[in-house]
């Protein structure tokens, strides 16, 4: 059956079948052919830039001279006629890019792009293979531009790929092009971190090496010698699918992985630099357990090969009451489920923190028990109309916010599109456009960094920013309940444009989450999305999670950790299983170290912190690019990750320990992940997708034994790598739980869409070879794009009713220094994991407090100055930040940096100011000690 | 049939003819210069490390036997922090000769290299390298490539000129 | 010296004399190949690589001794020592001078050639119980290969009975004094010498172990002492062979000056070497040219020499 809405295009005189509405770049692409090009890219369209796309265009058959055009400029039509093979074509395109390499330097070997260089590939592809001016080369200098990217200018082919991205894609504002003719020059005003948290991008973007991965840099490897696998970000809740290289044993680097749904062609800084921690130096290798020495000391007992099972299984079955399991988010679906089995329903315990646990399982009832879609990013990207209630959604979740971005473009890009401009013609749209944005509202604590763009803003406390929400619901349907009383006044102005904006968009988009740490905020989204769905519209309703499987854990359910405490104060927990997380960032300190106290505790996890550091015996986990597993994400799309590379020492995936310690405790037995997940899917119908996330470890290409290797090819020094230690190679590791090899060897044509460890093509070495693996240029991967969403909209039974806990309007305390203290997100500091990675630590913020200026001069009239914070019997001492757009009588603590624990925020917090006794101490940076207090 | 009678008469009569073997070791025979023997990396005529750690020999080498990891100095000048050749391996095809972008791996003329153990042919770095530039007298890769490196800054190159002053209104 | 001692003596001189012959010819052979292709061949274990033999008799018998899982064991094991016995008993009927013999037998040349065919067993069974592809195809080839030539190898040899008017060796010795038979047997010789090629499988008739094309032949999957075996049955069928020629056609002892056990050996290592140089010269044919040549040339040829000699026998009368 052929689609009626098809053209016919003539390539070579042959007659294709391709979809309207885009370039003939595009669709050669899409059709298979290799067309070369630089400043087009599939995200930002074309330009007709780089004159590199050239091909013939014939008026009809018996046209013979035809005329050159640049392919990406030329809208396909119905009976468009080019020939890509003209010999004028061909010739034109190598003189281009003998323009492009007068100035390029002779330094591929030393370039970090080199074997994944557009550059490279599209020379060879043209043939231009001699230099043949004679003039000098031109020379620049290169800039700091922060841990992240590193410069090389020389290596510019001027495509302006980089500012096209950065400045009208991302939305950067501190980087740009400089100077005139062949002299241009692509970066920042002066030598800096570049301030866009998608700067990273800039590697992939760039054809060339002018733009190269820093952190690479310091463990350089080519791309050919890096072992690979499918991956997923475990820094947010959005679950960005990542590939990780590993070489020599430690991971290299991360690279993005389309995935059309969900992050498309990029992902945000946090998550390809945040790997560090997975070759931290402090890594658990080994299992162990604590005894007393004689002096009272504590003692790390290694256990070598083979002995913790044993150790931990003695523990378990030497327990003199019950055994509780804490579940973690950030751990894979399947350690959570064996640690539900390990433990028993009755005593596993979700490891949120009281307040996420209420806040999650509020979400999951929302998305679970309603007729309310939850958008993809991609969706996300194309809504018309967004209203962000209670989230610091860049802060957060960095690539819902760069879909921000190109959401507020839809409008006006449709209104460009009605006037008769292609969409793809980048610079023509952009022209009509202008500065036009689309609808985008904005309600939060404190600004963030998609206000400019939002055609509405407030700042508030969180319970001003629930009312407005409960009012924009009501605005739109009376029917919903409305907020008593005022709403502030700047609230109260957005109200009805809101509700208008919403009802007239065609794809409106609400987004929420834990961020504001609201059950009220959740709950007045949840109302607008409802609300706008009874007016006939789909909206969707989107939710910000702050961790990789906080919804994977929510579904899987569990009880609220504080029970777990209230269970250790009464004696009931003999033994508690930790998995994959640190109870101190949980719990109050008193909290965490009662639960602690159990007679035995043992701690499953990857690097050392606090709870292991109580624990009688550890257990070394796998980091998510050293296991397999499945994540959930946070539209609820089951995606798996699998291991990279197998880590040195006595390292194993959280649920192959667990799945030990339930089949030597006499519980079932599960072998492989296989096993796990179709145990989890049959025992929870919720879960019946996971299976289908990605192929199972018995699938292999039709008609073939082999498996699909997680090598290149090229794969380099086999029989050298491990020389030093034995001249013998290794048998190389066996993978039980996935179709994918530790090997070269094996099926090297295009795998499933979920099991794609890289992109390359014949010709096609750089990241560009992705047009390869899509049905369509931009579209989705040959075989649908990976993950299995778990949460559809329920069509029929019970329809979600309207939330009714409208809180009251925020009142002041009456005591002046009494605030209300608000979490601000980081996307540098605010995910524990990626802080720890040095690239990524050296761009955390220090610890501050932000104040409304207004507010901070009652202590102090200088910023920077130190006070003293007591919350909840916690004190912190911190400098003051003023920050305007914080409502009087809030204060903003900044979420998850080093030092800033224990709390669970929103929550009242009295600031003291420098008072004599505690001056002295405060010299050094000891933040956020635990002391007791009195509030 | 007599010319098989014939075939046998004169191939008997190489009893008689000189032998084409050399009687190694006792008489060493002439190796040509490009003769494809035991690898080493060579310096610049600066006396700097020619190679600059680019990966293409272990890409090209057919059995693998090439492991190598990239470092950088100070300056900005790459060099292998290590790099392995598995003798024991090698086929001697001279594919990484071939490759190498900076005249840095050369095939010399020695092959007595012959070991008990097979992990005595596993050479490292110190065994590798050699104090002088090897058959490529003249060159120097960083002389011809357009990175700043020490004592080399950016435009000093043969064939580049001065970088360009971004903020210089002229034309 | 008693008639027990003397026969002894005969019986494991003999066995000692062939042996180290066989041994020695490993060195011979890679020798004179090396020569007829302008090399040295093996010069280093001792004086002219004279003790090479030695040396890969240590190496042969320091192998591991590798029986295929897969191959039929007693049957494996067995079939190597069956070519080394059968040969080693047809030399019992050999008179290398007069009254130096194991056996004075008036079947003697039935004797011999009754025992040379026995030895395809040793290479059908080998190549059987290898269980391996190229192994069996090597084994049938030696088994057509020896059925097809056998014939004429036979029959070759009744023109020189007929002359001798014996089957006993010794009497067929006596009676070339005062011709030798190659004169008036000169077709029987040839085809007797081509048969003989055939029946020990030398090149250019190995195809039972065609390297090119079979891996090995019948005893692909042997290794050490027993791949041995076949190596040194091999030669020994050389000599053997050798050794009738001499005695059949040549006169066997027979010769001025020099002693008669002299005279023997000097044939049978002129003979030796022949076999050799057709290595070092011919090429191998095909497998079908093979059995072609011998069923459409040299039986006709065999049975023509036959009436021929017959005829002139009667004629004579």
């Amino acid at each position: 059956m052929e689609d009626k809405k098809l053209i016919t295009v003539y390539i070579e005189d042959k007659p294709y079948r391709v979809k309207p509405e885009r370039s003939m770049l595009d669709a050669c692409l899409t059709l298979g052919f290799d067309l070369p090009y630089f400043c087009w890219h599939p995200a930002m369209h074309s330009v007709g830039a780089c004159r590199q796309c050239a091909v013939k265009q014939f008026r009809d058959e018996n046209d013979k001279k035809g005329m050159l055009v640049m392919a990406c400029m030329t809208p396909a039509a119905e009976g468009v006629r080019i020939s890509i093979k003209d010999p004028e074509a061909v010739e034109f395109r190598s003189k281009v890019i003998e323009w492009l390499m007068l100035n390029h330097p002779h330094d591929c070997p030393v370039c970090d792009e080199g074997g994944e260089c557009h550059l490279q590939d599209m020379t060879v592809m043209t043939g231009h293979v001699y230099r043949r001016t004679r003039f000098k080369k031109r020379t620049h200098r290169n800039q700091y531009l922060g841990p992240f990217v590193n410069h090389e200018m020389n290596r510019c082919i001027q495509c302006y790929r980089c500012v096209r991205f950065y400045n009208d894609y991302a939305g950067g504002r501190d980087f740009g092009v400089f100077a005139a003719h062949d002299n241009v020059y692509f970066g920042r005003q002066e030598d800096g971190v570049l301030q866009s948290e998608f700067s990273g991008n800039l590697v992939e973007v760039c054809p060339t090496g002018v733009f190269t991965d820093r952190t690479l840099k310091a463990h350089y490897t080519r791309k050919w010698d890096l072992q690979t696998a499918p991956s997923i970000c475990v820094h947010c809740g959005l679950g960005c699918n990542v590939i990780p290289g590993e070489r020599y044993g430690t991971l290299r680097r991360i690279r993005n992985r389309y995935n059309g749904q969900v992050n498309g062609y990029f992902i945000c800084d946090r998550g390809r630099y945040g790997y560090g921690f997975v070759n931290s130096e402090r890594r658990i290798r080994h299992p162990y357990y604590v005894t007393c020495g004689a002096s009272g000391e504590k003692e790390e007992n290694k256990l070598d090969e083979g002995k913790a099972l044993p150790h931990a299984k003695s523990l378990l079955q030497g327990a003199k009451g019950t055994i509780i399991g804490i579940g973690s988010p950030r751990a894979s679906l399947e350690a959570n489920y064996l640690l539900k089995r390990l433990s028993g329903p009755e005593n596993f315990y979700a490891g949120f923190s009281g307040r996420d646990f209420n806040l999650v399982r509020r979400i999951i009832s929302i998305l679970t028990g309603g007729p309310i879609r939850t958008p993809t990013l991609k969706e996300v990207a194309e809504a018309d109309a967004v209203f962000v209630l209670g989230e610091d959604v860049p802060g957060a979740a960095p690539m819902l916010g760069l879909a921000l971005r190109q959401a507020v473009r839809q409008k006006p890009v449709e209104a460009a599109k009605k006037s008769g401009i292609p969409v793809w013609n980048d610079y023509a749209v952009r022209m009509a456009v202008q500065n036009d944005k689309g609808p985008l509202f904005i309600a939060a604590s404190a600004a963030t960094r998609i206000d400019p763009l939002a055609e509405g803003v407030f700042h508030g406390a969180p319970e001003d920013i629930a009312r407005l929400g409960f009012a924009v619901a009501a605005a739109i349907r009376p029917d919903a309940p409305a907020p008593q009383g005022a709403l502030p006044e700047a609230a109260a102005r957005l109200v009805p444009l809101i509700a208008a904006r919403l009802k007239t968009a065609s794809r409106p988009v609400i987004i929420s989450g834990t961020g504001a740490g609201s059950m009220a905020v959740i709950g007045a989204a949840a109302n607008i999305a409802k609300s706008l769905l009874e007016s006939g519209k789909g909206p969707g309703l989107c939710f910000v999670v702050p961790e990789c499987n906080s919804i994977g854990l929510g579904l899987l359910g569990g009880k609220n950790l504080k029970e777990a405490v209230a269970a250790a104060r009464q004696k009931r927990a003999d033994t508690v299983i930790v998995l994959e997380n640190d109870l101190f960032d949980r719990l109050s300190a008193p909290e965490a170290e009662a639960l602690l106290a159990a007679r035995q505790v043992i701690a499953i996890d990857h690097l050392p912190n606090h709870t292991v550091s109580m624990a009688h015996m550890v257990l070394p986990a796998a980091a998510f690019a050293e296991g397999t597993g499945t994540l959930v994400s946070n539209e609820g799309r089951a995606q798996r990750f699998y291991k990279v590379y197998v880590p040195g020492g006595q390292i194993e995936e959280s649920w192959r320990w667990l799945a030990q310690l339930l089949a030597a405790t006499g519980g079932a037995e599960f072998f492989t992940l296989d096993d796990v997940d179709r145990a989890l899917a049959e025992e929870m119908p919720v879960f019946g997708g996971v299976p289908a996330a990605a192929p199972p470890a018995d699938f292999r290409m039709s008609g073939l034994e082999i498996k699909i290797p997680r090598q290149p090819h090229r794969f380099s020094g086999r029989t050298a790598i491990h020389a030093d230690v034995d001249v013998h190679e290794p048998k190389p590791p066996v993978d039980p739980d996935s179709p994918l090899s530790f090997s070269m060897e094996g099926f090297d044509g295009r795998p499933p869409s979920a099991l794609i460890s890289r992109f390359w093509a014949p010709g096609w070495n750089s990241v560009q070879a992705v047009n390869k693996f899509q049905s369509e240029v931009g579209g989705q991967l040959h075989g649908g794009d990976p993950g299995k969403r778990l949460i559809e909209p329920a069509s029929k039974g019970p329809s979600l009713s309207y939330f009714t806990g409208i809180p009251p309007a925020f009142k002041r305390a009456w005591d002046k220094s009494l605030f209300l203290i608000v979490p601000l997100y980081h996307v540098f500091g605010s995910d524990r994991l990626s802080a720890l990675s040095p690239p990524v630590a050296e761009l955390v913020p220090s610890p501050y407090l932000a104040l409304n200026p207004e507010d901070a001069r009652d202590f102090t009239a200088r910023e920077g100055a130190e006070i003293r914070l007591l919350i909840e019997g916690v004190s912190f001492r911190l400098p003051v930040r003023f920050d305007a757009s914080i409502a009087r009588g809030v204060a903003g603590f900044p979420f998850g940096l080093p030092g800033l624990h224990g709390v669970e925020l929103p929550a009242w917090g009295r600031i003291e100011v420098k008072m004599s006794g505690w001056a002295e101490k405060s010299a050094g940076r000891e933040w956020g000690e635990g002391e007791a207090g009195d509030v | 049939m007599f010319s098989i009678l014939r075939a046998i008469w004169t191939v008997f009569l190489h009893l008689f003819r000189r032998k084409v073997t050399v009687l190694y070791p006792e008489e060493k025979p002439r190796i040509p210069p490009r003769w494809r023997g035991r690898i080493i990396l060579s310096r610049d005529p600066d006396g700097g490390e020619r190679c600059v750690a680019c990966y293409l020999c272990a890409v090209a080498c057919p059995v693998g036997c090439i492991a190598l990891q990239a470092a950088e100095d100070e300056y900005g000048r790459r060099y292998p922090e290590f790099f392995r050749i598995n003798f024991s391996r090698c086929i001697f095809c001279g594919f990484c000769e071939e490759a190498c972008p900076t005249c840095a791996i050369q095939l010399t003329t020695d092959f007595e290299m012959s070991e008990y153990y097979r992990h005595n042919l596993v050479y490292e770095k110190e065994d590798l390298l050699i104090s002088g530039p090897g058959k490529h007298p003249g060159y120097n890769f960083y002389k011809v490539a357009g990175l700043a490196i020490k004592g080399k800054d950016k435009g000093e190159n043969e064939n580049e000129s001065p970088p360009v002053d971004v903020k210089g209104l002229l034309p | 010296m008693s008639e027990t001692a003397r026969y002894l003596l005969i019986v494991f001189g003999v066995l000692a004399v062939m042996m180290s012959i066989a041994a020695g010819l490993i060195w011979v052979e890679r020798r004179l190949l090396g020569f007829w292709q302008d090399r040295y061949g093996p010069n280093r274990v001792g004086p002219f690589g004279i003790l090479q033999p030695l040396a890969d008799m240590i190496k042969v018998l320091t192998k591991e001794d590798w029986v295929p899982p897969f191959a039929d064991r007693p049957v494996f094991i067995l079939a190597p020592a069956i070519i080394v016995i059968t040969v080693l008993l047809a030399f019992a009927v050999v008179p290398f001078a007069p009254g130096i013999s194991v056996a004075d037998l008036n079947v003697g040349l039935l004797y011999f050639l009754a025992l040379s065919s026995l030895g395809v067993y040793s290479v059908a069974l080998g190549g059987w119980a290898s269980d391996n592809k190229y192994a069996l195809i090597g084994a049938l080839r030696a088994s057509a290969q020896m059925i097809s030539y056998e014939v004429f190898m036979g029959l070759s040899l009744m023109g020189v009975a007929m002359l001798a008017g014996s089957f006993n060796l010794r009497e067929i010795v006596e009676a070339q004094r005062r011709l030798w038979f190659v004169a008036p047997q000169f077709l029987g010789f040839v085809v007797f010498f081509i048969a003989g090629v055939a029946e020990t499988h030398r090149l250019p008739f190995d195809l039972p172990e065609a390297e090119s094309e079979l891996v090995a032949g019948f005893h692909s999957e042997y290794s050490g002492m027993k791949f041995g075996l076949f190596f040194v049955g091999e030669y020994l069928g050389i000599t053997l062979i050798s050794a009738l020629i001499a005695t059949l056609f040549f006169g066997g002892w027979l010769g001025p000056l020099l002693p008669p056990v002299v005279w023997f050996f000097i044939k049978t290592f002129f003979f030796i070497g022949l076999f050799i140089l057709l290595r070092a010269t011919l090429p191998r044919p095909r497998y079908d040219q093979l059995i072609r040549f011998g069923w459409k040339v040299m039986l006709p040829l065999a049975l023509l020499n036959l009436l021929v000699t017959g005829g002139i026998i009667l004629a004579a009368g």
